[in-house]
């Protein structure tokens, strides 16, 4: 028996851009590496952040995750858009199919599961409980250990890039295709353990923030009372609960397909691979509205802050994301009109679809009418909900366009699909999050970012992205099927080499932000937040400090109004010095979370490469560190009055001086 | 971040009675999110079971008395649970582990019985791998028994916590949470008898 | 520490899970002396088994895992009603799905 199962020394990929990027990224770890133990702070590293159970810490974590994702996925795209710029006219370009189909496959893994989930997840966990007026989510351990399941997740994916190969499947891993008969490697393997991993992590987060809205909403806030962002992130939460588990579902059966020799999906023995088809996207349907959800409770949140008025049809915005959650679960086979169900399933589903418009609709004219009338301030933020808007509206039209299912026929697996799918993720989700990150970021850090180079950031991503996905919308209609390597056809290169143009366009974008992040942290000390409200805001996370109070609330506020802090504001009860407070209970930090993320990563791998003896040893050491972590004593501590006092006192003096 | 860590608990009861609370009704959602697990397993069989690949069908292998009586096990097993949480409440320390060790057993004789039909199956040349009906049939009832198990796993580690540090709030909010469970497996078993055995053997 | 928690799934009495119990076990046998015997037709059969199953699931959600409509136990109540809705979508629309997929490759 090999104790290393299938791996050797030929797993690592002789590719020389492969080789680079390993390089590039051991010299720049091994830096880092130096750099902490000189500064020597790992220990803070572990103690304050790692083990951290502070909802607004693991944000930040998350949104961390996703932006060093971002730029791994968005790797994959500009070298995806370079190489078919250049591979026109026969030539074959400088990505090989081996390695540009695993680029596209992981594009599209890395962007959904790894940057816009962390990221959606990593707001709702710095805002949401702050909105609601609660110290932590109810179940703060296990929204730490959710998160180092999303990084267990994200982990493999990354190993698969120095070790062996990732799948050259698609994000969909769609059998036959992807079952050992056709993908041998450990490509597909990979796939299957980081979603399952991260899955599992983000299952966790649902149940935990659902719990949390339910049970812990601050005295006088009904739920019909929650502002718009936790509702919207809560329906998300409903979709996460009734859908993941789906998705559970069909990786483990394709993983009992190619481990146990089992006939879910493969050709032979009755096996039908059609079924696969169908769950992936019965989970994969409400994954969208999972990600656009709580962004569009981000455009609700800015709109109503930045036009000086309370958001249009709070009610009205509640029920369309309740209706679009419900029939998100009956829309799925539009992903799949061609695999050739009959025309009564086909229309039943095109239908469904198109009324989906509707409630979306209604929100769109929610913030129109919000806006109306309104003095609006143009900060970054709101740049962002315009450029949304416009972007949207258009990947809506196309997207009732592809519900005809016989439209779909002419155009399914085509570049206008690629189109239509960017055109609402970038321009609802990624916008979303983007202006989320802008009008959030001072309340979690604590400081301002410098606007110019955010404004320069969203023109980048704005006009860079009608660059790079309008002509797609072309190819499409002119017959450019989706994930081919190369082209021979004259008439398509223009539109190829304008769309590569975008993409460079939206590299500056990033390079905006990222600059504007590193000169943030320079120059902190600067553009520091002191009253904790930068934006006249509406909601309960505006009155505390910028960073919050790590027990967010000396005392629990009294809710009468929706717009609660603005209702504060105007009576004149915000900002009260007490005479006297409580202790407050507050949960301890615990190495349990890292420790059971690093025993799923060394599980995970260890099915990959076959090594048995490690995964069966890594899933009994997790069981046993759950067990352990269940019956632990001193998991949680009182935080003492004066201290309170202390902090609280600080902040108002903040305040005053304004 | 200060740690000073003392004893209010008493002044701070109402805080242990929410998490309480919180924590029956968030295993609770996660019951649901096993649920849909399940459901997506049903539809998968139910897809599948036609497809037998010229090989043995449900009519040809389902064993009821052998089925009938792994029923009664995991039907006993649940009242005899019930049992268990009523002594629990009532801080009755010996009845709860009395109780909770005859669940254990009846828990244990429905494993040993699903086993006892895998083995002859897979022996008798219908294991999982001979048609996608058999690979439906065994992940179905294989993710039902592997709950049942983890359940066993579950009733001896309570087991343990209760003979050794007595029923407090926590421990019996943590039997309540295994009570969920152990009768959510039943309401599984019932569909699975019901629409792979009885059906199957139709 | 008091007793507390009563309000959130009230638990029962020895003699309400004895019911449960009774229940159970008569709507258990039922459908298994129904198919054992082969006394009736398919679709009686199948309208036993059916209707026995979900009777039976309903009074497992009632004596046993206490479900109720209370204040404080109506969200549990809710929740599930939720999911199963969301069942019997995903279900009933991927079995008629698949079936009208195979049906269509038999043209």
């Amino acid at each position: 028996m090999n104790l290393l199962g299938k791996l050797s020394w030929d797993a690592i990929p002789h590719d020389p851009i492969v080789l680079v990027t390993l390089a590039v990224v051991a010299v720049g770890g091994a830096a880092l590496f130096v750099f902490m133990t000189l500064a020597k702070k790992w220990g803070w590293l572990w103690r304050e952040w790692l083990t951290s159970v502070d909802h607004k810490r693991l944000g930040i974590m998350y949104i961390i995750l996703a932006l060093v994702m971002l730029v791994r996925g968005f790797a994959d795209a500009i070298m995806m858009r370079t190489q078919l710029a250049v591979a026109t006219n026969g030539s074959e370009g400088y990505l090989p199919p081996h390695h540009y189909d695993q680029i596209f496959t992981a594009h599209g893994v890395i962007m959904i599961i790894f940057m816009a989930m962390p990221f959606m997840i990593g707001l709702m966990n710095i805002i949401v409980p702050l909105q609601i007026g609660a110290r932590d989510v109810a179940f703060p351990f296990l929204n730490n250990l959710s998160f180092w399941l999303a990084v267990s997740g994200a982990l493999l994916v990354n190993i698969s890039l120095g070790l062996g190969e990732f799948a050259m499947t698609g994000w969909v891993a769609y059998p036959p295709l992807s079952g050992l008969e056709f993908s041998p490697g450990t490509g597909v393997d990979y796939y299957i353990w980081a979603l399952q991993i991260s899955g599992i992590g983000t299952t966790l987060t649902g149940v935990n923030f659902l719990i949390t809205v339910l049970k812990m909403r601050t005295p006088g806030m009904k739920l019909m009372d929650m502002p718009i962002f936790t509702w919207t992130c809560t329906w998300a939460n409903v979709l996460i609960v009734a859908s993941f588990p789906i998705l559970t579902a069909a990786l483990a059966m394709l993983t009992l397909d190619r481990y146990l020799d089992f006939h879910f999906f493969t050709n032979d023995l009755g096996g039908n691979s059609m079924m696969y088809i169908n769950l992936f996207w019965a989970w994969g349907h409400p994954e969208v509205y999972i990600l656009v959800l709580p962004a569009f409770g981000m455009f609700s949140e800015i709109v109503s802050t930045f036009s000086g008025k309370r958001l249009f049809g709070h009610k009205s915005m509640i029920y369309a994301s309740g209706v679009i959650s419900l029939l998100g679960f009956i829309v799925w086979l539009h992903h799949f009109f061609t695999m050739g169900s009959s025309a009564n399933v086909n229309a039943f589903f095109g239908i469904m679809t198109m009324i989906i418009a509707i409630p979306t609709g209604v929100k769109l004219f929610n913030w129109l009418f919000t806006m109306y009338k309104g003095r609006i301030r143009m900060e970054v933020p709101m740049y962002w909900v315009i450029g949304f808007m416009i972007t949207f509206s258009i990947g809506g039209m196309t997207g009732v366009l592809l519900a005809i299912p016989g439209a779909d026929y002419v155009l399914h697996n085509s570049l206008f699909l690629i189109a239509h799918f960017h055109n609402t993720i970038i321009g609802g989700a990624v916008f979303g999050y983007l202006a989320g990150f802008a009008f959030w970021f001072p309340k979690a850090m604590g400081f301002h970012l410098d606007p110019k180079l955010g404004k320069v950031s969203f023109w980048c991503w704005f006009i860079g992205f009608f660059l790079a996905f309008m002509p797609l919308y072309v190819l499409g209609f002119m017959g450019m099927t989706r994930r081919l390597n190369h082209t021979d056809n004259p008439d398509w290169n223009v539109w190829l080499y304008i769309a590569a143009v975008g993409a460079f366009v939206i590299a500056i974008g990033i390079g905006a932000f990222v600059l504007q992040l590193i000169l943030g942290f320079k120059n902190k000390d600067k553009n520091l937040d002191k009253t904790g409200d930068p934006w006249n805001g509406h909601t309960l996370e505006w009155s505390l400090a910028s960073p919050p109070q790590f027990y967010n609330f000396a005392k629990l506020p009294q809710v009468e109004d929706l717009d609660a802090f603005t209702d504060m504001k105007e009576k004149g009860t915000a900002y009260q010095r007490h005479a006297s407070y409580e202790p407050i209970h507050m949960p301890s930090n615990t190495n349990a979370g890292p420790i059971m993320g690093l025993l799923a990563t060394a599980m995970g791998f260890a099915l990959i490469w076959h090594i048995w003896w490690l995964a069966g040893a890594s899933f009994i050491g997790l069981i046993v560190a759950f067990i352990c972590r269940a019956y632990a004593s001193n998991t949680d501590y009182y935080v003492q009055p004066d201290e309170v006092a202390r902090i609280e006192n600080a902040h108002l003096d903040n305040v005053a001086k304004g | 971040m200060s740690t000073s860590a003392t004893a209010h608990h008493d002044a701070h009861h109402d805080e242990h009675h929410d998490t309480g609370r919180n924590t029956t009704l968030g295993f609770w959602i996660y019951l649901m999110t096993d649920c849909i697990l399940f459901s997506c397993f049903f539809a998968t069989y139910a897809v599948l079971f036609m497809n037998t690949a010229g090989g043995v069908s449900g009519k040809d292998i389902f064993d009821l008395d052998l089925i009938a009586g792994g029923t009664a096990a995991l039907l006993l097993s649940s009242i005899t649970f019930g049992f268990a949480m009523i002594s629990a409440y009532k801080k009755n320390k010996g009845g709860t582990l009395l109780w909770l060790a005859v669940t254990f057993v009846f828990g244990a004789a429905f494993i040993a019985i699903e086993l006892y039909e895998f083995n002859h199956l897979i022996h008798a040349g219908h294991g999982p791998s001979t048609s996608a009906f058999l690979t439906a049939f065994f992940s179905l009832v294989g993710l039902h028994g592997l709950h049942v198990t983890a359940g066993l796993l579950w009733i001896t580690v309570m087991f343990i916590d209760v003979a050794k540090r007595g029923l407090q709030d926590r421990t019996v909010t943590r039997l309540g949470c295994l009570s969920l469970f152990w009768h959510f497996l039943d309401v599984i078993w019932i569909c699975v008898f019901s629409f792979v055995y009885l059906m199957g053997a139709m | 520490m008091s007793q507390h928690d009563h309000d959130a799934h009230s638990h029962g009495s020895v003699s309400s899970y004895v019911v449960g119990f009774v229940l159970s076990v008569i709507l258990t046998v039922i459908p298994f002396w129904a198919v054992m015997t082969s006394a009736f037709d398919r679709a009686t059969l199948f309208a036993i088994i059916v209707v026995t199953a979900v009777v039976q699931i309903v009074v497992h959600l009632k004596y046993f895992l206490h479900l109720n409509f209370t204040k404080e136990g109506k969200i549990d109540t809710l929740s599930f009603i939720f999911t199963a809705i969301v069942i019997v979508m995903v279900v009933a629309l991927s079995i008629w799905i698949i079936y009208e997929s195979v049906l269509m490759m038999m043209y």
